[in-house]
């Protein structure tokens, strides 16, 4: 029974990260009608951005961070100002190959600069736990020094002495997941640039009309779009701890589905799609078979979409005839 | 005799094929083709027909199909076991020599084989993924190709005495293991020519080309211009968008044999989502629903990474630059307008990818 929820945890850990990853597809999805391929690489250039500030630099792990967010949310208005804004009129497969040439630009960039060989990403996320608890006054630095698993929070222990735990990274990278979820959702339904958003996700032409510069717009989206998947890229490389410069590409095409699952452009449907497809990973893999676990996550969505073909909290677009 | 025009036309079509080939066999054995690019006669065959048969189902038929590599991957599977298999019997029934005699046979039947192979996997596929339009029916097609990698990944096949073993996450299986879970196929005989994969290009140009040009194919074309105008004419949509589909994986299918027995060994994991998007990039490189594109953007995208070999490092970084610049140049309005003023009475294929996708 612990067994079972502590791989319910770690589930829901690895549903978190892959439904930030999913905020950023189902965004730029739902505004700019674009599969960006290229998502899963940025989340690979914010994870060594980080490993680079604080391995290279040994700068504290939240500047690290914070720097990680900067340089994607740059990286993302770029990649669409240059690769994709000139495509706007242009088919959608012809948008969707210059997203992968994108992908496999950002790939060997980092395979230039950083080389192939994996690297062991540092306990960003414990790290930061623990400057904090000294920076508030929680616990003094000789505490936490003499603590093996400061941050570690014990649910509860059987009486066969088996305990589950929530490790202080599974703890941030769970609220983080809420806060951007609940962030997004006030900024897309109350602020002026989220009511744009959803304008130009429903009708392009007409928000245009409406005085409303579409260009902007879907800028503005990359950038909070890369920002995120800086973000995910920290959590990501934190909780499994190896980055190379193949790293973000399945976890991109899971999130992918993940958005899909959940309702493609739907806010809330990318969280709830992350997560379930991150306990079916965990507990296919544990169960079932590992080498079968991403087989199983893909049949999953198979049978989500064909019971509800437009994911499930996705709107039913009526066909015009 | 009078020929319709769209016969002429394809006649010409297999008329440029033949001449290349010759072209290709006389400077071989005039000794101007070098050892690298030798090498690569095979893989651009394979990867000719892997195109031609992906615009089949993205350009003709209209559907965005993610999961290509997952038909070429079944292909190598069963085909290289078939081959195996057929060997082995040929070599008890008769001598090991006699088989060895055989190698075009053996290599054709596979083929079939192997191509009957995927089309069963296209057509279990077809069933679910045909009620869905659009992006949902690409990401299904990318899940199926996974799902077969990951299957694949688990199987272990072998022969003992003539008959075929196969096992599913358990590597201990009778006699001579030819399918090794993880680690792919073994043993494989090398039996592939560049012959056979002329041949193969040639014979799915007669059959994409004839079915274009035929009442299906125009069908299906009407299928993916307006659904509901076909439907409406009394086109059973579904039978068509399938017809589609299983032909384009039984050549892919095919395409998969040619290319697993030309290596030793290959592991499932070669035939992932890059390879699928590696032979999407070939089909909407060359221009969507335009055959002789696909074939073009194939052979040079296939030999361009060889050619780019004195970059080194930087080989792919310009593969990919090119591809972004390619889209960009053919595809951006700006461009557009400046080439149509130098080329006035230029007829662009690149207009067609919007009504396709």
């Amino acid at each position: 029974m612990t067994l079972f929820l502590e791989r319910i945890i770690s589930g829901i850990n690895l549903g978190s990260i892959y439904a930030i990853i999913a905020l950023g597809y189902t965004m730029v999805y739902g505004i700019a009608r674009m599969l960006n391929f290229a998502h899963g690489d940025v989340i690979m250039v914010g994870a060594y951005i980080c490993f680079v500030a604080i391995s290279s630099f040994s700068l504290p792990p939240a500047v690290g961070i914070l720097l990680a967010v900067v340089v994607c949310t740059v990286l993302g208005i770029t990649i669409e100002r240059l690769a994709y804004r000139p495509l706007r009129q242009a088919a959608p497969l012809a948008v969707l190959i210059t997203a992968i040439g994108v992908s496999y630009l950002l790939q060997n960039l980092a395979q230039l600069i950083w080389t192939a060989n994996p690297k062991s990403f540092p306990l960003v996320i414990d790290t930061m736990i623990k400057d904090a608890a000294v920076f508030l006054g929680i616990a003094s630095p000789e505490e936490i020094a003499a603590s093996s698993n400061f941050g570690t929070v014990v649910l509860y222990t059987s009486e066969s002495g088996a305990t589950l735990r929530l490790t202080g990274t599974t703890i941030v990278t769970i609220l983080a997941n809420i806060v951007i979820m609940i962030a997004l959702t006030q900024f897309t339904s109350r602020t002026k640039m989220g009511k744009a958003m959803r304008a130009v996700s429903e009708d392009r032409g007409a928000a245009e009309l409406m005085g409303i510069s579409v260009n902007r717009t879907i800028a503005v989206t990359f950038a909070i779009g890369s920002a995120l998947a800086a973000i995910a890229g920290v959590l990501l490389c934190s909780s499994y701890q190896v980055l190379q410069p193949t790293t973000g590409s399945m976890p991109g095409i899971k999130a992918f589905t993940a958005a899909v699952f959940g309702g493609i452009g739907s806010i809330p449907g990318a969280m709830i799609g992350g997560i379930l497809l991150g306990v079916i990973e965990i507990l296919g893999g544990a169960y079932v078979s590992t080498q079968l676990s991403d087989a199983f996550v893909f049949a999953v969505l198979i049978v989500v979409l064909l019971v509800k073909p437009t994911g499930l909290l996705g709107k039913k677009a009526n066909e015009k005839v | 005799m009078k020929l319709k025009k769209s016969t002429i036309n394809n006649l010409i079509s297999y008329g440029i094929v033949i001449v290349a080939f010759v072209a290709v066999q006389l400077l071989q054995n005039a000794g101007l083709v070098s050892r690298s690019l030798r090498g690569q006669l095979v893989p651009i065959c394979v990867y000719i027909v892997m195109a031609v048969s992906l615009n089949l189902t993205v350009g003709i038929s209209g559907e965005l199909s993610l999961g290509h590599a997952g038909f070429m991957s079944v292909g190598v599977f069963s085909g290289v076991v078939f081959s195996q298999w057929m060997t082995s019997l040929i070599a008890m029934r008769y001598d090991a020599a006699v088989a060895a005699q055989q190698e075009t046979l053996i290599l054709v039947v596979s083929m079939f084989v192997g191509g009957l192979f995927a089309g069963l996997a296209g057509v279990i596929i077809g069933i679910p993924v045909l009620r869905l339009r659009g992006d949902y029916l690409a990401i299904v097609t990318l899940a199926f190709g996974e799902i077969i990698r990951n299957v694949i990944n688990c199987l272990y096949i072998s022969i003992d005495n003539g008959r075929v073993h196969i096992a599913f996450d358990n590597p201990n299986v009778a006699g001579e293991i030819i399918v090794n879970g993880p680690a792919g196929t073994r043993g494989v005989d090398r039996i592939s020519t560049f012959v056979i994969g002329f041949a193969l290009v040639l014979f799915t140009l007669f059959v994409v080309l004839n079915l274009i040009n035929s009442r299906s194919g125009r069908a299906i074309m009407a299928c993916r211009d307006s659904r509901i105008a076909a439907e409406s004419v009394g086109i059973n949509v579904t039978k068509y968008r399938m017809m589609a589909f299983v032909t384009s994986a039984f050549l892919a299918g095919m395409a998969g044999v040619l290319y697993g027995l030309n290596m030793t060994s290959v592991q499932s994991s070669r035939f992932n989502f890059d390879t699928s998007i590696l032979v999407l990039v070939f089909v909407v490189l060359g221009g969507i629903g335009n055959i002789w594109g696909s074939i073009i953007a194939a052979t040079l995208l296939t030999v361009l990474p060889e050619m780019l070999r004195e970059f080194s490092d930087y080989r792919m970084l310009v593969y990919a630059v090119v591809l972004i610049l390619v889209m960009l140049v053919t595809n951006s309005p700006m461009m557009r307008a400046f080439f149509g003023r130098i080329l006035p009475h230029r007829r662009g294929d690149a207009g067609k990818g919007g009504e396709a996708a």
